[in-house]
């Protein structure tokens, strides 16, 4: 039994010109000790789908799913009581913006041993105590003055540091970072990856990995899962995928990396990920993929078998290398 | 298998809504907002039918019949719907008429206070700081006095009546259309549109009218809408206070403080101008609560 | 920190000058000659006109006589009331702790309420307490309070007779103005009563008072709470799976209280504007209707010198507020 299992999970928001379906019928699945990337650009429902585990939504937000069991509890079935045990201590997650995500009228250490206080009922001292330790575990010298300190006093990096110490605090099964490093220096980045990484070796947690960042991916994740448009359109173990994408937009992704560009000019993908007034009636991908044809532009695809990494595609690539093989 | 699935990803291609439409979708959505508004048009028609609609002369004087109740009441009468006053006047006609001076008052006030706040705003946007810190501060001075007090004083200088109740009031609230004007118009600047318009070659006049101010209205119009309302509760102030407008005339505050005296003995002379302040004042703030909700896209819903 | 508050002084001085400006200028735009005016129906003799007018100064450069008044005012010399023949001053103080009074419980009436209502309001956005909490606010804020005062009088005074129309105690009670605080001294002077009438006193004109403060601050602290609840660090507090009591009352209170504790600074002066309504209406003897009177006397020197007090006071409590909001704003506090 999968540590995570999110079956046939959509969500709507209500706006001014109707619903928007920010996520598509995702299928998820999620191991211990597995790192599971979600790849994206910005608007493909990869951080919405995470929220939505967590109920982090906003009550504009409905969120449908036929299965969302997390450690053999299902979410969705859950009263809120119940799902607060959970969340933020066997599942937790953290942030793209480490500077916004913590309260700026509270210290870091207030902020830290009150998640050690409400779950595991610690009093203050062995809280003080934990705090400490788990400062130095994610690598912030001179731990005392700084669970003293408020955020605005600390660099991103560093809040990006507290906020992962809070995170793991109290041991989670799982940990969601939604783009952990986008809004750091990239020296930093490599820092935090290597962090979270490691916590993950040591702890055995499973780790997604919302991201828009490749090379992060290649990096760091086992296995990847891609989103457009608020679909998966195709998942793969990491290796594979960066040798044999199958849907046309991972290709494009993985085509658009600097590292790859075998031409002068960085090849892109033109156009923008479809918003809620000009969705597509076919394939989502359709207006943008350089193999559509009409059959793609009227019918939307369905995902494929295992062998051809899911993809949400009429036309898979590298289907060759499957035969080869 | 395509063909279930295709019906279930069904996609709506949509037209993005025009502004208009958005601005009322949204405040459509506010139903106390749209009461408001309707309160405001009836409010906007009487004032400007009230001679032809109301029953008597809002100053005549029936002698024989002073302080009726209503119909409603024991010695009611048909021909004074809502009583009559301590001098036989018409209520009912008296605050049909009422609503007039305080329509008036708050348009006056509005278009004063407000026309003079956004040049004086706009030019410390734009202008350098020493010019910039001379208004403002100029500013921070009349806000510094309670505004009824300066309103009063002001009035005092002047005189007491309608017309210098309203220039008393438009000057005290106009350094809220300063501030506002001042702050959106800063913010405006450091946008991107303003630099391209600026590298584009726009002149400064072009820039402040053209360019930056349509962009800073929005908060200036939810201003404008309680500033309404706010005018016509001073104006009501000062008239109560016997600053205002001069008996007889029939507005609501100078009424309410000529009927003080029978305030036990006749609620109705009491109640009923106080009343129509308090609905007239309440319909434009539902409606500049709308206002806000609906041209503030930070309140919006995702 | 220390670069605020010098900041804060920096545009409080200005203010300050400018303030005087406008209360020099006062007397002299008046229409009709100040010292005519003080003679009143008895008229005077050219020799005593000429006297007033050296001793007054109005004979000197305007410059020189503003420097004079400016000093003046420094020294806390205001001038001397054409009524009473006392300092302005004096008057202003011995007045002053009746509107202070009133104003203070006005306020804690609008705080206790309105921020829980603020509270309550925000945590159940779109719902029934929202909607009944925010249109009462709305009714409030939009209340003439001088007819709100006479309804209150109708039905507490008139129709019920549980409360006094007028004053700050029966007449029975006589005793020193140690405080000048009628609730503290009522209850020195150990006379039996006396404080329950005090109280009773108080109650309407502190309603009336705390009406459009209350509605203001439950707006506002909805408003405010709404906003920081849609920030980041909430979501992570959610994030840490923490109960929703804890997450409101402390996470975002904590953040919504900077704009509402500035609104409530800010609205001191609404309170002593809505103080001249009030006082006037139930005949309290504090400032507002000191001021009130004196503009129908045409006390012209008490005017001048209570406009002012008045407006130096909105403008150092501002400060203080400015202040404040420098210490429980830790990104200003720690700069």
């Amino acid at each position: 039994m999968s540590l995570l299992r999110l079956r046939n999970l959509s969500v709507e928001f209500a706006t001014t010109g109707g619903r928007f379906r920010a996520v598509d019928q995702v299928d998820l699945d999620v191991d211990k000790g597995d790192v599971l990337a979600i790849v994206g650009e910005s608007g493909s429902g990869k951080s919405v789908s995470m929220l939505a585990l967590m109920g982090l939504l906003p009550w504009t937000a409905k969120v449908t799913a036929d299965e969302m069991v997390f450690d053999g509890h299902d979410l969705s079935k859950m009263s809120a009581r119940a799902r607060r045990k959970i969340v933020g201590k066997d599942l937790a997650m953290i942030f793209q913006e480490p500077m916004s995500s913590l309260n700026p009228c509270f210290t870091v250490g207030f902020q830290i041993r009150e998640a050690l206080r409400i779950h595991l009922g610690m009093d203050r001292r062995a809280a003080q105590a934990r705090a400490l330790e788990l400062f130095e575990l994610v690598g912030i010298p001179d731990p005392e003055q700084r669970l003293k300190a408020f955020p605005h006093q600390m660099s991103g990096g560093m809040n990006q540091r507290v906020m992962i110490a809070m995170a793991i605090s109290c041991s989670p099964k799982l940990l969601i970072a939604d783009e952990p490093t986008t809004a750091l220096d990239v020296t930093i980045q490599a820092q935090i990856l290597d962090l979270l990484v490691r916590l993950r070796d040591e702890t055995g947690m499973g780790l997604v990995l919302i991201t828009h960042d490749m090379g992060v991916v290649a990096e760091t994740a086992q296995r990847v899962s891609v989103h457009y448009a608020g679909q998966k359109v195709e998942e793969q173990p990491v290796r594979p995928l960066f040798r044999s994408p199958h849907h046309p937009y991972t290709s494009a992704l993985l085509a658009a990396l600097p590292e790859r560009a075998t031409d002068k000019r960085l090849p892109t993908i033109p156009g923008v990920v479809p918003g809620q007034f000009d969705r597509p009636q076919g394939c989502l991908f359709s207006p943008r993929c350089p193999y559509a044809d009409d059959h793609c532009r009227k019918v939307p695809p369905a995902p494929r078998g295992p062998d051809l990494g899911l993809a949400r595609c009429h036309y898979p690539l590298n289907t060759d290398e499957r035969l080869a093989s | 298998m395509d063909h279930a699935l295709s019906k279930e990803v069904e996609t709506q291609v949509e037209q993005r809504p025009g502004r208009l439409r958005e601005f009322w979708f949204y405040f459509r959505e506010n139903r106390g907002a749209v009461f408001g508004f309707w309160i405001f048009v009836a409010f906007v028609i009487v004032a400007a039918t009230a001679p032809w609609i109301a029953p008597h002369d809002p100053t005549q004087q029936f002698r024989e019949f002073a302080l009726i109740p209503p119909v409603w009441q024991e010695g009611g009468n048909w021909s004074f719907p809502l009583g009559t006053d301590p001098l036989g006047r018409d209520m009912l006609s008296r605050l049909l008429n009422g609503a007039r001076y305080s329509f008036f008052v708050g348009i006056v006030v509005v278009v004063v206070a407000a026309s003079g706040g956004i040049l004086l705003g706009l030019l410390a946007g734009f202008s350098p700081k020493w010019l910039d810190a001379l208004i403002m501060r100029l500013m921070d001075i009349i806000l510094a006095f309670p505004s009824l007090l300066l309103a009063l004083v002001l009035v005092a200088i002047l005189g007491p009546s309608l017309t210098n109740a309203m220039i008393a009031i438009a000057i005290v609230l106009q350094p809220h259309y300063v501030r506002l004007t001042r702050a959106s118009v800063i913010g405006e600047l450091g946008k991107d549109y303003v630099t391209s318009a600026r590298v584009a070659g726009a002149g400064l006049w072009r820039l402040m009218f053209v360019t930056v101010l349509p962009n800073c209205l929005a908060p200036i119009i939810v201003q404008a809408a309680l500033s309404f309302s706010t005018a016509i509760l001073d104006a009501a102030a000062l008239g109560f206070l016997g600053m205002g407008a001069q008996p007889p005339t029939p507005e609501w505050g100078t009424m309410l403080a000529e009927a003080r005296e029978f305030i036990l003995r006749a609620w109705w002379v009491v109640t009923l101008p106080g009343l129509a302040i308090l609905i007239t004042v309440l319909a434009i703030n539902l409606m500049g609560d709308g206002l806000r909700d609906a041209l503030d896209p930070k309140l919006k819903r995702s | 920190m220390l670069r605020y508050v010098l900041s804060r002084f920096a545009t409080f001085l200005p203010t300050f000058i400018g303030v005087t400006l406008i209360s020099f200028a006062f007397i002299r735009v008046l229409p009709g000659d100040p010292i005519i005016v003080m003679a009143g129906e008895r008229g005077m003799s050219q020799e005593r006109y000429d006297e007033l007018v050296i001793q007054f100064g109005f004979d000197r450069p305007v410059l020189v006589q503003y420097w004079e008044y400016l000093t003046g005012v420094l020294q806390g010399d205001l001038g001397t009331s054409y009524v009473t023949k006392r300092p302005v001053w004096d008057e202003f103080f011995a007045l002053f702790p009746a509107t202070l009074e009133l104003s203070i419980c006005a306020m804690i009436f609008a705080v206790a309420l309105g921020l829980p209502a603020g509270v309550i309001a925000a945590m159940n956005r779109g719902k029934f307490y929202d909607r009944a909490l925010m249109s009462t606010a709305l009714i409030g804020y939009s209340m003439p309070i001088f007819w709100w005062a006479l309804l209150l009088i109708i039905v507490f005074s008139g129709n019920l007779g549980w409360t006094p129309v007028s004053g700050r105690i029966d007449l029975l009670y006589y005793f020193p103005d140690t405080t000048g605080f009628m609730l503290i001294d009522s209850l020195l002077s150990g006379q039996s009563g006396a404080f329950t009438s005090a109280v009773r006193h108080l109650i309407l004109p502190t309603i009336v008072l705390g009406t459009i403060p209350l509605a203001v601050i439950a707006r506002q602290t909805r408003s405010a709470m709404l906003e920081v609840l849609g920030e980041d660090y909430i979501r992570t507090a959610r994030a840490k799976g923490l109960p929703p009591g804890r997450i409101n009352g402390i996470h975002a209170l904590r953040n919504a209280l900077i704009p509402v504790i500035t609104v409530i600074g800010l609205s001191v002066g609404t309170l002593l504007a809505g103080a001249i309504l009030t006082e006037t209406i139930f005949s309290w003897p504090g400032i507002g209707k000191w001021m009130v009177d004196s503009i129908f006397r045409r006390d012209y020197p008490v005017v001048q010198g209570g406009l002012l007090l008045i407006a130096v006071m909105v403008m150092v409590v501002n400060l203080t507020v400015d202040l404040l909001y420098g210490l429980i704003n830790p990104k200003i506090r720690k700069r």
